[in-house]
């Protein structure tokens, strides 16, 4: 049966692990953000049938997240996409649309 | 050097059923680059979770896609499942299993018509598409729709098929088999299809699996990777092996997209034959609370559905990670290179649902 884990971790962990599950030869699943009482980022990791998910918690939108695209080049859609809708402030993406990836009618970041 | 010259793509091209832009960055004939851009269709639907019930949301999970609503509508309740252990009765997973291949063959026989379109085989085109309404009348026939099934509910399934039916089902599918099998004789040895598909966009092992690429995007390139093998619904009783093809190519792609065809027919087959009696669904009781990654293979790719609940019949947060989104760093890659005639056929490749990547 597939296993599915999440665990939490400080910003200034995030590349060193991302680098360790490239090593590792894990996919990257999908990144998304939820806004709840803090700003909560989930990156999540796969390999064979199992998911393991790294876990950040997020004082404000402001605070400064490390890019991924350097290891996981598939992550440059997900991070534009934090910035684009949550506001997230992503440092050192590859390919950086600057808040032009999502072509919307409305503002973006959504704030409620 | 050519000249350098910006290109626009889309969002309105004949050649794409829903909108996404590209600026194709060419040297003479050559795309040297690609700048992609989405958003014109975007729903603010994981929004949407905030303010419906988790159990009428159901509903809403149906609407992601008019492609493949019933998988979109399952895996959101394999989520809640998830979340409220609750375990559903064994009648509800086989029924979810044939509704899901059925929804795989609609899926594949329209991507295999707008393929055919693409590239200007009109009456290869309108066959594939005469051989999906026999499979759009079945799944009429079974959940009263035929874009919308509405069959999926938390815990278990709205609808049963009776064996009857059943029985009469099996029968169209054996005359459907072997329409497929005549249209697929041409997409596989037609020497105007493969000239436009064999070497062409040819992604990598080593890159399809370090761009996160899923469904035939991934099996053509020889990675055997289907979220089926996780035995989700009844899958593990069916002994489901992945399609997989080494070309890397286009052609690959389609191979592998016509094959699945008939490996949905036989777990439609297989699963009509094992379908054990059992109530229908498990009733919930209480609220969601806790999270939980759902993951299911729709026709293009691995689906995740994410959802944490804090105990209220309202949903914190709903994410859904759709296999067009996944499979968009791999659609640059094979993009970069390619002759600019072949841009159409290349986007084609990954099965593109813009609607439910942006949600």
């Amino acid at each position: 049966m597939a296993k599915q884990e999440i665990i939490e971790i400080k910003i200034e962990e995030l590349l060193p692990k991302a680098k360790e599950f490239m090593a590792g030869n894990w996919r990257l699943v999908q990144i998304c953000a939820a806004k709840l009482e803090q700003l909560e980022l989930s990156y999540s990791f796969g390999k064979e049938h199992d998911l393991m998910t790294l876990r950040i918690i997020l004082p404000s939108a402001d605070v400064e997240v490390p890019s991924i695209t350097d290891v996981y080049f598939a992550a440059f859609g997900y991070e534009n996409e934090l910035h684009d809708l949550f506001g997230i402030n992503i440092k050192g993406n590859v390919i950086d649309y600057k808040g032009n990836f999502y072509t919307m009618a409305v503002k973006t970041p959504f704030k409620v | 050097m050519g000249n350098r010259t910006i290109i626009p793509f889309g969002p309105q091209h004949p050649v794409l059923p829903e909108p996404i832009h590209l600026d194709l960055i060419c040297e003479d004939e050559k795309v040297v680059d690609v700048i992609p851009k989405i958003g014109f269709i975007h729903r603010g639907l994981e929004k949407l979770v905030e303010k419906k019930e988790f159990t009428d949301f159901v509903h809403i999970a149906d609407r992601v896609c008019g492609i493949c609503s019933f998988i979109h509508g399952m895996t959101y309740c394999m989520a809640i499942e998830g979340v409220m252990n609750i375990e559903v009765p064994p009648r509800a997973q086989y029924l979810r299993v044939i509704w899901s291949e059925f929804s795989r063959i609609h899926s594949h026989l329209l991507w295999l018509g707008l393929t055919a379109d693409a590239f200007g085989f009109e009456a290869l085109f309108m066959n594939s598409w005469k051989i999906r309404e026999h499979i759009l009348d079945i799944i009429e026939d079974t959940t009263g729709g035929r874009v919308i099934f509405g069959a999926s509910k938390i815990g278990g399934v709205r609808r049963d098929i009776s064996a009857d039916k059943l029985k009469d089902v099996l029968n169209e599918l054996k005359d459907i088999e072997v329409q497929i099998h005549e249209c697929a004789d041409v997409f596989l040895k037609d020497s105007s299809v493969k000239s436009r598909l064999v070497g062409v966009g040819i992604l990598s092992k080593e890159d399809a699996y370090k761009l996160g690429a899923v469904g035939p995007m991934i099996r053509a390139s020889g990675i055997p990777y289907d979220v089926r093998m996780n035995g989700y619904a009844a899958y593990k009783e069916l002994n489901f092996t992945p399609v997989v093809e080494n070309t890397c190519d286009s052609y690959g792609r389609c191979v592998v997209r016509i094959k699945e065809l008939f490996e949905s027919c036989r777990l439609i087959r297989d699963a009509a034959a094992k379908i054990p009696d059992s109530p229908l669904e498990t009733k919930v009781v209480g609220f969601p609370k806790g999270e939980y990654f759902a993951r299911a293979e729709q026709p293009r790719g691995e689906v995740v559905y994410y959802v944490k609940g804090d105990g209220t019949k309202f949903l914190k947060r709903f994410r859904v990670r759709t296999p067009t989104f996944a499979n968009l760093p791999p659609l640059l890659k094979v993009l970069g290179g390619c002759q600019l005639a072949d841009v159409p056929i290349l986007v084609l490749t990954i099965d593109p649902c813009i609607s439910c990547a942006e949600r």
